[in-house]
């Protein structure tokens, strides 16, 4: 059989600083960026305006652009797509501008478009802004196939086929009619009266968004509580299923105070605590590298946040339910080494699950196209941090607090040790195990 | 064979056949590959940003129809003391909420409160006004305004849905949308790729007013008005309206004038029992629209025409006055609207009549149209991607796993297809969110596999035969595969009932996807590890 590790020994615990290190390295660098470099880029999402998507069939000339679209109200014209695809976005942001202005700015947009690039001297529709409908209602009042009254919805269907070409295989922006003897059905009789009835507009609108600003803050907010609300939900979940030292009855009952409260319900608490906190930082450093990178935050790219949030939980949760196990079986080691061990006993799965869905990813990211690209890339760089700090972040906090609380008590039966033990034995009088399972 | 694990076989195939039947095989029994790939087309529905499409989120301004009811209450107020011979000297609207009553002759106080309470219980709260003695304010209660939002909301709703069905569009969604306060509507219409006629027939007003002309004059602006008669009378205004007078030379010549109208009118849009756009008789050029009352309304139309016979009768249209024929004589139930309409925008006006006029006026808080060529290219980058990597990891799990590794393979394609068929059965739209959460799936089913394997590898390690092996690392595993599936389906749930649209897309793809995981990678995969080792010789080595 093949395998990655034989019997991988290695110290992780001793290297939590290292870790440690690194990870405040990257949450500075990014963090760093969006509050004093670069910033946040938040997608029309979140910040509303008008984004319109507009492919040319030759290269725009982006000058003539922005002064036919009056310079004050333009924000932005940026080339997206592949190098050659003549893709650019004119967006127009929406800060302080009510709905009206918006829709307004859309209708500008175009008409400032059409004004420039549009069709000279020429009264035919533009066959790349044609519909369905209006494609199949002049190719029925032309006739090519000699149908007259027996054409039922053939010429509907042709126009569907017409167009799927137009869409698909060119992209939307058709630039010679002969191109669409390819399609299917196209005769030389229906491609003449094609020609006849239309002219070909050197451009073609792909994407039209309007956002207000109303809805941009209510999707900012709603991203911002869902991603909360679902870390909240997981902290219960983990701290239920790995619960820490001393019974629920000792954290309420035990008349320490409040400070010895809240203590005792960390104790409790600390896997779910240090599985979210390492999530939290996943989610951090992510946000920083799109900062730095200049990647835009839409809402397409907050489910990729969620995706990671996700990944990463079940790659910390691997581990520490190999703790929870261990714990049982090697009561006479530290509890650093019963972590270590039980990393280590699980890192080939680690790198295996991590590198396929690493792989996975990182061929959408180049192979996924522009949409998905900022999409893509919240997962290239979650996974590879969501991986990391499973065991570089959430395994030594837990280690660490079990350290500071567990001073001077027998190895493993720190708070953090749970449940060794099924009796309710006492070992300090202080730290007592919890008798799950 | 053991009779256990037949059954599960059984089980197994049945649910695996049941979805792919009703992937591909369904509605249509299929012949040929096309009828396949047609199937499945119409199965797998996809969402807006895949397919293109037109998704509109607009607000209904119901403070308006709030509004109109305060004036409503001005006007019969006014008739109500006037027909009692209460004394006062103004009924006026103060803000949309309230209206002041003026200085109510003192003797009259006490029958003028009864009236008040006995005519509006429910509705308005009456108190008497700041500042004057026997001044009043009424005040619309919480409770009644809490109705009007949910009456104008729903009409809205309804209005909307049938000017939308009127364009003959494929499924449109037309759903409310965020809080109850928030008295937005979301529309979708998949596969328009230009917005703007829906848009327009959602916007057109099509308030339609019956009401009676104060003033024979008219006047070509506000001010001339003022000018000769300084206030207005109560319980009138100044209605807009283009008049066109064809000139000698043949020119339209088009000029604004203003008509004075009473405030309440006689007949609302709501009294319309039918529209139909016809010829006009006198002008066969011309277009107009004929429409009849429904029988409530002509009861109060009959009479109320008989009494203002050599009255003008203004139709006004959204504000403004499309016409202002005398009333000739009784008229019951019919009426006709005439002006400068073609047959297409009389169509458009009886259509939009038919369906009923929205409440309130709305505005667009989000418009988003994905053109058919973007959504074409986001779906083949997509599968494409999604294919490749799906393959890359397949031939991984077999070069890794060897043999198991084709059970793992066969675990992962009966996740996507039972994944896939929940998608169908339940009508959920795939979305470029939702992919997100099938490449989640994807992942986790992976991970399910390299657990369960890693274990029984571990567990061979240690010495165990191949059965007890299976045995164990199933077991060991399961306690891991649970812990990670419910955590991310609780955070999902989460998301499902707290966000909307692409994030609620996403958690609703991944909760089926990690129960159908849990499905193939634990009891799919156990149950042919259980027949393998069956059939394999006792002392052979597992291919793990």
């Amino acid at each position: 059989m093949i395998e990655l590790f034989k019997q991988p020994n290695i110290d992780w615990m001793g290297k939590a600083k290292y870790f440690y290190a690194l990870s405040g390295i990257l949450l500075l660098a990014g963090w760093a960026s969006i509050l004093y470099g670069s910033g946040i880029r938040y997608g029309i999402d979140f910040k509303g305006g008008t984004n319109v998507d507009v492919r040319f069939a030759q290269p725009p000339n982006v000058d003539k652009l922005r002064s036919s679209l009056g310079n004050t109200e333009i924000q932005s014209i940026k080339d997206i797509g592949d190098p050659n695809s003549n893709e650019v976005v004119i967006f127009v942001e929406g800060k302080g501008q009510d709905e009206q202005a918006l829709e307004e700015g859309r209708v500008r947009i175009l008409t400032a478009l059409n004004a420039a690039y549009g069709l000279s001297g020429s009264n035919k529709p533009n066959f790349n802004a044609a519909t369905a409908a209006s494609l199949a209602a002049q190719l029925s009042e032309k006739d090519p196939l000699l149908l007259s009254a027996n054409a039922g919805d053939r010429y509907q269907q042709l126009a569907k086929k017409i167009l799927d070409y137009r869409d698909k295989n060119a992209h939307g922006v058709l630039t010679n009619f002969d191109d669409l003897s390819k399609a299917d059905g196209v005769t030389a009789p229906v491609l003449a009266a094609l020609k006849d009835s239309y002219v070909l507009g050197p451009f073609g609108i792909r994407n039209v968004e309007v956002v207000g600003p109303k809805v941009g803050a209510e999707l900012r907010q709603q991203a911002i509580y869902v991603t909360l609300y679902a870390l909240g939900g997981m902290l219960v979940y983990i701290a239920f299923r790995f619960q820490g030292g001393g019974s629920v009855g000792q954290v309420f009952l035990a008349q320490r105070g409040f400070v010895g409260f809240v203590l005792r319900l960390l104790d409790k608490m600390i896997f779910g605590l240090a599985a979210v906190l390492a999530v939290f930082h996943d989610v951090l450093i992510t946000l920083g590298f799109f900062s730095l990178l200049h990647f835009e935050i839409s809402l397409t790219v907050i489910a990729a946040l969620l995706t990671l949030v996700g990944y990463s939980m079940n790659d910390t949760i691997v581990i520490f339910d190999r703790i929870r196990e261990n714990n049982r079986l090697l009561r006479n080691q530290s509890f650093a080494d019963v972590v270590n061990k039980s990393i280590n006993q699980t890192l080939s799965r680690t790198i295996l699950t991590s590198g396929l869905t690493f792989l996975t990813v990182l061929v959408l990211f180049l192979m996924g196209g522009q949409v998905l690209r900022a999409f893509s890339f919240a997962l290239v760089v979650g996974i590879v941090v969501g991986t990391y700090s499973s065991f570089g972040i959430a395994a030594p906090l837990v280690v660490a607090w079990n350290r500071w609380r567990g001073q001077g008590v027998a190895a493993g039966t720190g708070p953090a040790a749970g449940n060794k033990t099924r009796s309710s034995e006492n070992v300090s009088g202080r730290l007592a195990p919890a008798g799950r399972r | 064979m053991n009779p256990n694990l037949k059954w599960k076989a059984l089980f197994i195939f049945s649910v695996i056949l049941f979805c792919i039947y009703f992937l591909f095989g369904y509605p249509v029994f299929p012949t040929s590959v096309a009828q396949v790939k047609d199937n499945f087309g119409k199965q797998i529905k996809l969402g807006l940003d895949l397919q293109g499409g037109t998704h509109l989120v607009l607000q209904v301004q119901v403070q308006e129809a709030i509004a109109q009811e305060t004036d409503t209450t001005v006007d019969r107020l006014t008739t109500l003391l006037r027909s009692k011979n209460i004394h006062y000297d103004e009924v006026r609207r103060i803000d949309d909420m309230h209206i002041l009553v003026r200085n109510i002759d003192p003797s009259q106080a006490s029958e003028f409160r009864d009236l008040v309470t006995q005519q509006y219980n429910n509705v308005w709260d009456l108190a008497r006004a700041a500042g004057d003695p026997n001044g009043y304010t009424l005040t619309l209660r919480p409770g009644a305004v809490a109705q009007i939002q949910e009456s104008t909301m729903t009409q809205s709703l309804e209005t909307i849905a049938r000017r939308i069905n009127a364009l003959g569009l494929t499924e449109p969604t037309i759903q409310p949308r965020g809080g109850r306060n928030a008295n937005e509507i979301l529309v979708q219409l998949p596969g328009v790729g230009d917005p703007a006629e829906a848009m327009g027939v959602i916007q057109a007003g099509g308030q339609l007013e019956l009401r009676l002309v104060r003033d024979p004059v008219t006047y070509p602006s506000v001010a001339a008005f003022m000018a000769q008669h300084t206030v207005l009378p109560p319980g009138t205004e100044l209605v807009t309206g283009s008049l066109e007078s064809r000139g000698a030379n043949g020119v339209t010549d088009k000029s604004e004038v203003w008509y004075l109208l009473d405030r309440a009118p006689v007949v609302t849009g709501r009294d319309l029992r039918s529209a139909v756009e016809t010829r006009n008789t006198s002008n066969p050029g011309m277009w107009q629209v004929n429409f009849t009352l429904s029988p409530e309304a002509a009861k109060r139309f009959g009479p109320f025409t008989e009494q203002n016979i050599g009255n003008k009768m203004a139709i006004v249209l959204d504000h403004k006055v499309q016409s202002a024929p005398v009333i000739n004589g009784r008229i019951e139930d019919t009426g006709m609207i005439e002006g400068n309409f073609s047959q297409e925008s009389a169509h458009e006006l009886a259509l939009v009549l038919r369906a009923g006029a929205l409440p309130a006026s709305i505005k667009y808080l989000e418009e988003r149209t994905v053109g058919p060529s973007l959504g074409a290219d986001s779906i083949r980058h997509g599968v494409q991607a999604s294919v490749l990597s799906l393959v890359v990891v397949m031939l991984f799990m077999l070069v890794y796993y060897r043999l198991s590794g084709g059970n793992a393979v066969l675990a992962l394609f009966f996740n996507l297809v039972i994944l896939l068929a929940f998608l169908a059965m339940s009508g959920a739209v795939l979305t470029l969110p939702g992919i997100a959460g099938v490449i989640l799936t994807i992942g986790m089913g992976v991970d399910s596999n390299v657990l369960v394997f890693e274990r029984i590898r571990e567990e061979l390690r240690n010495g165990k035969s191949a059965a007890a092996a299976v045995d164990a690392g199933f077991d060991k595993a399961f306690l891991t595969i649970i812990d990670t599936h419910v955590t991310t389906v609780v955070s999902a749930a989460f998301l499902g009932v707290f966000g909307t649209g692409p994030i609620r897309g996403f958690a609703i793809t991944l909760v089926v996807g990690l129960v159908a995981n849990i499905f193939t990678a634990v009891y799919v995969s156990k149950t042919i590890f259980q027949y393998h080792l069956m059939k394999m010789d006792r002392q052979a080595e597992l291919s793990i």
